[in-house]
C-alpha cells in the first residue's frame, strides 16, 4: 500500500512536468526569413503613468517620445538637432524669434490635424499646465503664436539654445488640442506608433500609425516588456521571449550572448557620466590640492573594470563625446598616487577621514570599493555608507548636501549646465563657468561650442568632480534585429526603425 | 461556543486596529521624502513643496494618521502618489494575479505534503520514511527564491520548457497561464509542502497512538484504512492551523518570488511602492496582507471550533 502510494506521487509529478514541456516546447520554432511582424523589447524601469506632463521620471518619454509623441525638431544620431514636425526654421538675427515651418499631412491619431495652432498650443501648455520639474525650460519663452496654419513664431525673453535643444524633449512633444482628455493612459501624437495597451506591471504594446506622415516603421507591433530583475530579462532574451535587452545592466552576463549565431551585442555611449562628486562647499574640498589630488589617487580604468566590466569610456569632464562641444580630457590627471600624496602634504591634509556616501546602486557599489582601497593607498580613509535609492539619497545627500563625497551616474543630457548652478548638490560655484554657459547658452551656434568647451576645461582641470567614466550603451538582441540606436542621445528609445528578420 | 467566537472575532477586530498604528508609524520613520522623489533630481524646493501640500504629507502625523484610518473603514485606499490613480482598484488587480499563485502553491503543497507525511509517520522506522525525512529537511532549508532561480535555470534556460517568467491573465490564454503559473508555484509549494509534510507527520503520528485507532485496526483495518476512515480527520486540526500560519509565509515568498519570475502580482506592487515612497500605497498593501493573514488565522480558529467537538462545549 505504501508503495502503491509513493507511486501516485512520483507519476503525478513526472506527468505534471512532461505535459509542461510539451506544450511549452512548441513555442521554439525557427524565424521565418521575411521581416517578422511583431518584436518585444525589454527594458528596466516602467513608467509610472503615460504623462510626462504631469509624471517625472525617464520612463515615460523614452517609451513616448519620437514613438508616438513627436516635437517640432528632434536630435540626429549624431546629436544634432534637425527638423521633424518642422520642414525647418530661421532665428532672428537678435536670437530671439524662431520662425518655424510646419509639414503639412500630418495628423494625429485622434485624426485631428497638425496646425501651428496645436503647436502654440502645446509650447503655451508647458507653463499652465504641466507640473514636473522640466517645465521651467520653457520659461524663457515670451510668446508662441500661429501666424497661419503652416506658420508657427517663437519669441524667447532673451537668446537661448538650450531652449531649442529642450524643444527636443519631452516639454517640446506637440499635442491635439483635442486630445489631452486622458493623457495617463491615452497618449495622442502624430507618432509612426500608436498606444495600443498598457497592463501595469508587466507589457506595453505599441501599433503602427497606419495614417503616419513619414515614412513608416518596419515592424507592425512592437511591445515593451517591463523586468525589475535585470537576470529576468536576460532570462527571457535567453528563452526566447523578448528580442531585445535595451539595456544591460549588469555586463559581466554579457557572456551569456557570446553565442553569435543566436544574438548580438551592440555598444555605443550614453550621456550617463558617472561622477564622484565631491561637496566643494566645505572643507577640505574648498582647497583645490585636495581635489586634485583625489583624482591623481583614483585608476579610473580599474574603476571600469571593476564596476562594470571594462565597458564604458573615460571622460573627464561632465562632456559626453555625442555633445558637439566634446574634447578628450581624460588625461588631465594620470594615476599617480605619489603625486596625490604630496599634494595632500603641501595642502596640510596629509591624513584625511572622508563620508563617502553613496546610492545603493550595483554600479556605485562596486565602484566605491576600489575607491576606497586606492584613496587608502595615499593615506585617506573613506568611510562608505550606502543609502537606499532613490528616497534617502535623493533627501541627505542631494536635497541637504550632507556628504563628503558621493558617486551617481548622472544620465541627463547636456547637464553641464548644472554647474553653473552654486545650489546644486555639488555645491560649486565658480563664477567664471557660470558666465561661460550663460554666454554659450545666448550665443550663437560657434559660440555655444567653443564657451561650453570652455567651461568643461575649466571644470576638469579644476577638478570639481572626478568623472570616473561614461556608461555604455549596451544591447544584447537576437541575430537578425535590426536598426536599433546605438548611442543614447535623446530621452527617447527610438522604435521608428527597428526590425526583426 | 458563542462565547468563544465572539472573543476571537473581538480579538480579530482589535489587531486590525493595532496593525493600522504599527504600518502607519513604519511608513512614518521610514527615510525619504516621497514629494522629492516624486519630482526627481531637476526639482526646485518650491515644486516640492507644493507636491507635499497636494499629498498632504506636510500635515501632523495624527492628522495624516486618522485621515487614512477614515477613509479605510470606507474602503477608500485613496490615490497613488506616483501614479495618482486609485490605490483600491490596483491593489484588487494584483491580489488576483498573487492570489492565483498563494493558492495553487498551497494547493500543491497540501497535495504533497499529506501523503508525504503520511507515509513518513506510517514508516517512520522504515526506509522509505526516513528518507522522504531527509528529502524534507532539504526542502525546508532550501529558501523559495533560490528554488525560483535554480527553476528558471534549469527548465526555462537549459532546457526551454517552460517560460523563465512573465504572466498571462487565465481568461486571456489559458494554456500559457497555466505554463507561467507552474514554475514559480512549484518554487513556492515545495517549500511549503516540505514544512507542512513534518507537521502532517507528527500529527499522523499522534493519531496513530490514540486508543480508538488501536480499536479500529483491531477490527481488522489496515492502518492506512483505519487512518482515512478514522484519523485524518483528527489529524487535520494540528495541519489545519499550521496551513493558516503558514500563509503569511507564503505571501511573503510570493513577494520575492514575483520578483523573480516578473509576475505583476501584489509583491512587485509593494516592492516598487516603496522604493518610489508611495506610502499610501504601501500602507494599503501591507493592510491588505496584514488583513488577509490575521482573518486567515479567525477563520483557522473558527474552524477549529467546528472540527473538534470538544471545543464546541467548552
Amino acid at each position: 500500500m505504501p508503495s502503491r502510494l509513493q507511486g501516485v506521487i512520483a507519476t503525478s509529478i513526472v506527468a505534471l512536468l512532461v505535459t509542461a514541456g510539451c506544450s511549452a516546447g512548441s513555442g521554439t520554432s525557427n524565424p521565418p526569413e521575411q521581416e517578422a511582424k511583431e518584436l518585444t523589447v525589454g527594458l528596466i524601469a516602467e513608467p509610472a503613468s503615460l504623462d510626462f506632463t504631469r509624471n517625472d521620471g525617464a520612463a515615460i518619454p523614452q517609451a513616448l517620445l519620437l514613438n508616438v509623441y513627436e516635437g517640432l525638431v528632434k536630435l540626429d544620431a549624431n546629436g544634432k538637432i534637425v527638423p521633424l514636425l518642422a520642414k525647418g526654421y530661421t532665428v532672428s538675427d537678435d536670437r530671439r524669434t524662431y520662425t518655424f515651418t510646419l509639414r503639412e499631412g500630418a495628423k494625429f491619431s485622434n485624426d485631428a490635424p497638425f496646425t501651428a495652432e496645436d503647436a502654440a498650443f502645446s509650447i503655451n501648455r508647458v507653463k499652465t499646465d504641466w507640473t514636473v520639474s522640466l517645465k521651467a525650460g520653457m520659461d524663457v519663452v515670451d510668446t508662441a503664436v500661429a501666424t497661419n496654419p503652416t506658420t508657427l513664431q517663437v519669441t524667447l525673453k532673451q537668446p537661448s539654445n538650450s531652449w531649442l535643444f529642450r524643444m527636443t524633449t519631452r516639454i517640446g512633444a506637440m499635442f491635439s488640442r483635442t486630445g489631452i482628455n486622458d493623457l495617463a493612459t491615452k497618449p495622442i501624437g502624430t507618432g509612426p506608433y500608436t498606444m495600443k495597451s498598457w497592463k501595469r506591471g508587466d507589457v506595453m504594446t505599441l501599433a503602427a500609425n497606419p495614417d503616419y506622415w513619414g515614412t513608416k516603421p518596419p515592424t507592425e507591433t512592437v511591445s515593451l516588456k517591463y523586468f525589475k530583475d535585470p537576470t529576468a530579462m536576460n532570462n527571457a532574451l535567453l528563452t526566447g521571449s523578448i528580442d531585445v535587452v535595451s539595456s544591460v545592466q549588469a555586463p559581466d552576463s554579457l557572456g551569456q550572448f557570446k553565442d553569435t549565431s543566436k544574438f548580438q551585442i551592440i555598444e555605443g555611449t550614453t550621456n550617463g557620466e558617472v561622477v564622484m562628486s565631491f561637496n566643494d562647499g566645505k572643507a577640505p574640498f574648498t582647497d583645490k590640492r585636495v581635489r586634485q589630488a583625489i583624482c591623481y589617487a583614483i585608476d579610473r580604468q580599474a574603476v571600469i573594470d571593476t564596476a562594470w566590466a571594462g565597458h564604458g569610456e573615460l571622460i573627464g569632464s561632465m562632456v559626453p563625446p555625442t555633445d558637439p562641444w566634446y574634447e578628450d580630457l581624460s588625461k588631465l590627471y594620470p594615476y599617480d598616487p605619489e603625486k596625490a600624496k604630496t599634494l595632500l602634504a603641501q595642502a596640510g591634509t596629509p591624513k584625511l577621514t572622508l563620508r563617502f556616501r553613496i546610492p545603493n546602486l550595483p554600479y556605485a557599489v562596486a565602484a566605491a570599493q576600489v575607491v576606497k582601497s586606492q584613496l587608502a593607498d595615499v593615506g585617506i580613509t573613506a568611510q562608505i555608507d550606502v543609502l537606499e535609492f532613490p528616497a534617502r539619497w535623493l533627501s541627505e545627500v542631494f536635497t541637504n548636501a550632507d556628504y563628503d563625497m558621493s558617486m551617481i551616474a548622472h544620465v541627463e543630457p547636456r547637464d553641464i549646465a548644472s554647474w553653473a548652478n552654486p545650489k546644486y548638490y555639488w555645491r560649486y560655484d565658480n563664477k567664471q563657468v557660470q558666465k561661460l554657459l550663460a554666454e554659450a547658452d545666448s550665443g550663437t551656434e560657434e559660440e555655444q561650442v567653443a564657451k561650453t568647451k570652455q567651461a568643461a576645461r575649466i571644470l576638469a582641470e579644476d577638478a570639481a568632480a572626478d568623472w570616473l567614466f561614461l556608461f555604455p550603451n549596451l544591447i544584447a538582441a537576437k541575430v537578425g534585429v535590426k536598426g536599433l540606436p546605438k548611442n543614447v542621445i535623446s530621452e527617447a528609445f527610438d522604435l521608428t526603425a527597428v526590425s526583426k528578420s | 461556543m458563542v462565547l468563544r467566537l465572539l472573543k476571537r472575532t473581538a480579538v480579530f477586530v482589535a489587531s486590525i486596529a493595532a496593525a493600522t498604528i504599527v504600518v502607519f508609524a513604519f511608513m512614518a520613520v521610514l527615510p525619504g521624502d516621497p514629494a522629492e522623489v516624486a519630482l526627481g533630481v531637476n526639482a526646485t524646493p518650491e515644486a516640492v513643496a507644493a507636491l507635499r501640500a497636494e499629498f498632504g504629507t506636510d500635515r501632523p502625523p495624527v492628522v495624516q494618521y486618522l485621515d487614512w484610518v477614515g477613509s479605510l473603514v470606507t474602503g477608500d485606499f485613496g490615490i497613488s502618489y506616483v501614479t495618482r490613480d486609485l490605490i483600491g482598484p490596483q491593489v484588487v488587480d494584483r491580489l488576483l494575479v498573487t492570489l492565483w499563485l498563494v493558492v495553487t502553491s498551497m494547493v500543491l503543497a497540501v497535495l504533497i505534503a499529506v501523503p508525504v507525511g503520511t507515509v513518513m509517520a506510517v514508516r517512520h522506522r522504515g526506509l522509505s520514511g526516513l528518507a522522504l525525512s531527509a528529502l524534507s529537511q532539504l526542502g525546508i532549508a532550501v529558501p523559495a527564491f533560490l528554488a525560483g532561480i535554480l527553476a528558471v535555470a534549469f527548465f526555462a534556460v537549459r532546457l526551454g520548457w517552460l517560460p523563465s517568467g512573465g504572466w498571462t491573465p487565465p481568461n486571456q490564454d489559458p494554456v500559457s497561464f497555466v505554463q507561467h503559473l507552474i514554475l514559480p508555484a512549484a518554487a513556492l509549494g515545495i517549500a511549503q509542502a516540505a514544512v507542512l509534510a513534518r507537521y502532517v507527520r507528527t500529527a499522523v503520528l499522534d493519531v496513530l497512538r490514540e486508543d480508538y485507532l488501536r480499536t479500529a485496526r483491531a477490527k481488522g483495518l489496515t492502518p492506512y484504512r483505519a487512518l482515512l476512515r478514522h484519523g485524518l480527520r483528527n489529524a487535520a486540526i494540528p495541519v489545519s492551523t499550521v496551513l493558516g500560519l503558514q500563509l503569511a509565509t507564503l505571501l511573503v515568498g510570493a513577494i520575492v518570488v514575483e520578483r523573480v519570475f516578473v509576475i505583476p502580482g501584489l509583491g512587485s506592487l509593494l516592492l516598487d511602492g516603496v522604493a518610489n515612497r508611495d506610502l499610501l500605497l504601501v500602507q494599503g498593501v501591507v493592510m491588505v496582507l496584514v488583513v488577509a493573514v490575521l482573518l486567515v488565522n479567525y477563520l483557522v480558529d473558527v474552524l477549529y471550533t467546528a472540527l473538534d467537538p470538544r471545543l464546541r462545549t467548552s
